[in-house]
């Protein structure tokens, strides 16, 4: 009896740390999850720092502000950038914490996968400078989580809010309106897909083997953590060495035989402070440093290569929003068809697509944000599941910047709706065999009406008859790329007039 | 004021002059119709009896025409079970017409090209469920869809007679109680009528069907070119009409949109000539079903328990020289509304016709456009849904959604209203930034609406609200 009461009254004290971290990564991971569902562009205007705060994303902008205040915050609190900010990591803890709920006492110490996650940092810090975007996008933790979003749970989000636009609408209001569900890259998708699967396995088994095995942020931040000013101490004159913190511990980073905990993993989730029936284990300044014996052997736990894990089954089948099919009254609209684009398209604010190469973790942030249906990832190995430009269901229309607005990594920066009407991330290519005027005898002009810089204008296609159809021509030194006329050109499958994109964006 | 009102005693006398001249007189219960309408009739949910149905009778054979006709244009639709599109949904159908029957409606127009081809078929089989003494059938020569595609003289006859054959088998009927020479006046005018009855020697082809008994009554439909309209009149002592059909309502009466022709004046010409007129469009495809807030509140003041679509019918009705008014019902209720508006008519006073002339004025001010949806247009070869975009537009002036700049009351809004609909009702690939302006839709429309023109209006009105830079 007098054991629990102990324990009930010690433990209370303690709770509040793990209490208020839940209460922290629950709203962030909220925030996070919302910023990327949110199609109105509300969101950002509310969190959009959410991402900003992001270390990875912050690193590639050289968002020196934050990174400071990033290793600062490392630096006195431990990593508890892993518990509370970064989306994947608490995302983690839910899977582990269902883990927990369906069985106590299920992790054990393992010693540190140096050799692994040193190589990982390594090669993220090789990618970054060499620009290999496709390995940074894929180690990047912050942008796996926003794949998972934009690819999973968007759909279903959007799915939901068609149902409310529709019951909105059976009662006249214009409160929510239907949006197009389309599959934007089915590799994108599977690589989500996978992540979300091997993650979701991994945490529920073993709690955070991502974070402290492979994530390069985690990496980094352990280095830091080690000199944490606070941090989870062991009392050993309390300790029974009964080993329920270690048999706890989601990072698997203590040592209970030999009164040990490895900071560069510890995630500072205070879970081990209310575990220890002893009321040995308390967050603060250690008494003195001891220097950290070499680590025993742990044959015991031994632990699956989360890189074995079997591939998972993917389902390739997205609903694609189908246009209402009539016959009769209305005559048939064929999909368009992409067309080979030599130079890929970025949106206005990436510069070059080498900044955006160099800059971007491939998020998703602002191919979830596109109002217009343009962005979607690439399937490029070189820039691989990074934003690019298609104009098949949409256009980058003049007033929106939403994709600029919502970067945090410096891929696409901030600009006006007037820069952006100045800035020219491709040009126009006219393709005679298309041309309705041409190949059905009416006439069009449909690209030089909604061009928004007066870039095309119509000309006779009989030269010098001035009565002959008109075919349009495109002034390169204007045309600001946007795709309008790509767009709205009704030839189908491929359009009459088509948008090569500018290494360079320029301004006009 | 003053002019109002001498305007208003010249169209009373015009009525006047209406029913002295054509000699066509209410008949069956002339005095109950002048009768004042019992409570109970006048209540949105009674049921109306045949008996107190509104009757006209034809001054050639004597027969008592239902003042409601139904139009058979509009007939409901639904999925097609096995494949792909929409089919006439004919259940439905078989209600409507069996509801109209046993309320007094006797009078049932279609056409070939009606309902995507398919309405002769389904008004037959709905029909043809009724002994064929109890109703009237109307249907058309549309060759103008044969003479569009090029036919001429020897050709075109053939196909046209092949037309009129077809009419009878989709009907399952031998007679056509009335027949008209479909849509006159489009297109290039004289020519083309020209074209369609004379050059190919059709008209004297249906005349003789008329003298065989196959053909009761032969008139025509017009729209657009005035002088097609004269000239078939001037035809009148040799050809002897038996009716025509125009389109006339209170907008119309006075302020014809495009091409089209003040009604008052081919009203006149008909009741001066003693011709019955078979009214079209009374309600303006539904425009005038519902009006503006304030035009709205200025006709329920009068008539708080009837609907604004009454007006129009009652304005359409109470001409003495029109046989019947064709209305386009897809549902029941409008087919109840309008059997409680016409059994029996309650003809209109000088005050409430001098109170639709101001709503018409007042509507004509209104940047909408004078579209019947009645799809004469459709399909645009480039997909966009021609009457959906224009229905939207004219709902959002209704309902005073078009601010004029971002400076407007209600701004923010009247611009979501008006671009969520526009999403909601038309989808995006069908919308007005589609319409690329090749004109192959403008010479069909009846309201000679300059289509594209209008589209890209509507567009450029659609691209300030997005891009709020109006």
């Amino acid at each position: 009896m007098d054991k629990i009461k102990k324990t009930v009254k010690k433990s209370r004290p303690f709770n509040i740390l793990k209490a208020i971290r839940r209460v922290l990564a629950v709203s962030s991971i909220l925030m996070v999850t919302l910023l990327f569902l949110d199609f109105t562009g509300l969101a950002s205007r509310w969190f959009g720092w959410m991402v900003r705060i992001q270390f990875l994303p912050a690193v590639l902008a050289l968002n020196v502000g934050v990174i400071i205040a990033l290793v600062a915050l490392t630096l006195i609190f431990g990593r508890i950038y892993c518990s509370v900010i970064c989306p994947l990591g608490i995302m983690q803890d839910i899977f582990a914490w269902f883990g927990l709920r369906q069985k106590k006492n299920r992790y054990s110490y393992s010693p540190a996968k140096n050799i692994l996650r040193y190589t990982f940092l390594a090669l993220m810090v090789v990618a970054v400078i060499a620009g290999i975007s496709v390995i940074v996008t894929l180690l990047a933790p912050y942008s796996a989580y926003g794949r998972i979003v934009q690819s999973i749970l968007s759909p279903v989000w959007q799915w939901g809010n068609n149902l409310l636009a529709h019951w909105a609408e059976t009662r006249g209001s214009y409160m929510f309106y239907s949006v197009d569900i389309w599959l934007r890259s089915g590799l994108t998708l599977c690589v989500a897909v996978v992540t979300l699967a091997v993650l979701a396995f991994l945490s529920w088994r073993n709690g955070r083997t991502y974070c402290n095995t492979v994530c390069p942020v985690g990496t980094v931040l352990g280095f830091l953590a080690r000199f944490s000013f606070l941090k989870p101490v062991i009392d050993t004159s309390k300790c029974n060495s009964c080993g329920l913190c270690a048999r706890n511990c989601k990072a698997a980073c203590i040592d209970n035989k030999n009164h040990k905990i490895d900071y560069s993993r510890c995630v500072a989730c205070m879970d081990c402070i209310s575990n220890c029936h002893q009321g040995a284990i308390s967050y603060g300044r250690p008494q003195k440093v001891s220097r950290p014996e070499s680590e025993t052997e742990n044959a015991g736990a031994s632990r699956r290569q989360f890189l074995s894990v079997a591939a998972v089954a993917v389902t390739t089948a997205v609903a694609k929003a189908q246009e209402k099919t009539v016959d009769g009254g209305l005559a048939v609209i064929e999909d368009k068809v992409r067309p080979q684009r030599k130079t890929r398209i970025v949106p206005p604010g990436a510069q070059s697509l080498k900044n955006m190469s160099d800059h971007c973790t491939a998020c998703q942030l602002c191919v979830v944000s596109c109002p217009n249906e343009v962005l979607r990832p690439s399937g490029d190995i070189m820039t691989f599941m990074q934003p690019e430009s298609s104009y098949e269901r949409g256009y980058c229309r003049p007033e929106c910047t939403r994709c600029s607005d919502v970067c945090p990594s410096g891929a696409i920066l901030p600009i006006t709706v007037a820069e952006k009407s100045s800035i020219q991330i491709g040009h126009a290519v006219w393709i005679k065999d298309n041309c309705i005027p041409l190949t059905d005898g009416v006439p069009c002009g449909n690209c030089a009406r909604h061009c928004p810089v007066g870039a095309i204008t119509m000309i006779p296609s009989v030269p010098g008859d001035e009565n002959s159809l008109k075919i349009p021509m495109v002034d390169t030194e204007r045309c600001i790329g946007c795709g309008a006329c790509e767009n709205l050109c009704p030839a189908r499958p491929f359009s009459a007039i088509y948008v090569e994109g500018n290494q360079r964006h320029r301004i006009v | 004021m003053t002019k109002k009102n001498i305007d208003r005693r010249d169209f009373l006398k015009r009525l006047g002059l209406g029913t002295a001249v054509t000699g066509i007189t209410l008949a069956g219960c002339k005095s109950e119709a002048e009768k004042v309408v019992s409570a109970q009739s006048s209540l949105p949910s009674s049921e109306v009896s045949a008996e107190d149905m509104t009757y006209r009778v034809n001054p050639k054979t004597g027969e008592k025409v239902s003042l409601l006709g139904y139009g058979c244009m509009r007939w409901p639709m639904m999925k097609n079970p096995e494949g792909d599109g929409e089919i006439v949904d004919q259940d439905a159908v078989n209600d409507l017409v069996d509801y109209a029957i046993a309320h007094g409606v006797n009078y049932f127009d279609t056409a070939p090209p009606y309902v995507r081809g398919l309405s002769e078929e389904a008004t037959g089989i709905a029909l043809s469920r009724h002994p064929r003494d109890s109703y009237f059938l109307a249907t058309k020569m549309s060759n103008h869809h044969l003479a569009r595609t090029g036919l001429k003289g020897r050709e075109l006859f053939d196909a046209s007679v092949a037309m009129y054959r077809n009419s009878f088998e989709k009907l399952r009927t031998d007679y056509f109680d009335y027949y008209l020479l479909h849509n006159i006046g489009g297109e290039t005018g004289l020519p083309f009528l020209m074209q369609r009855f004379f050059d190919s020697g059709l008209l004297d082809f249906l005349l003789e069907e008329r003298e065989a008994g196959r053909i009761r009554n032969l008139g025509f439909s017009y729209h657009g070119d005035v002088k097609v309209f004269d000239y078939m009149l001037s035809l009148h002592d040799e050809v002897h009409w038996d009716f025509v059909q125009i389109q006339l309502n209170y907008v119309d009466y006075r302020h014809a949109s495009g091409m089209n022709f003040n009604a008052e004046y081919l009203y006149d010409e008909l009741a001066k000539r003693g011709i019955p007129a078979v009214i079209m469009e009374p309600l303006l495809g539904g425009r005038l079903a519902s009006l503006s807030d304030h035009l709205n509140s200025r006709l329920k003041q009068r008539e708080p328990e009837n609907s604004i679509a009454s007006w129009a019918f009652r304005f359409a009705g109470s001409f003495p020289g029109v046989l019947t008014v064709l209305s386009g019902m897809t549902y029941i209720e409008h087919l109840q509304d309008n059997l409680r508006t016409y059994a029996p008519l309650k003809p209109l006073n000088d005050s409430e016709l001098a109170l639709l002339e101001d709503t018409a004025v007042e509507m004509i001010s209104y940047p909408s456009v004078p579209c019947t949806a009645c799809e004469y247009c459709m399909p645009c070869p480039y997909g966009i849904n021609i009457p959906a975009i224009f229905s939207h537009y004219n709902k959002c002036v209704n309902e005073g959604n078009i601010p004029s700049s971002s400076q407007s009351e209600g701004y923010r809004e009247a611009r979501r209203a008006f671009l969520v609909g526009y999403d909601r009702s038309v989808p995006k690939l069908r919308q007005a930034s589609h319409c690329i302006g090749c004109n192959q839709c403008a010479p069909h429309c009846p309201q000679s609406i300059r289509i594209p023109d209008e589209l890209h209006r509507i567009d450029e009105y659609v691209e300030k609200l997005k891009q709020e830079t109006l």
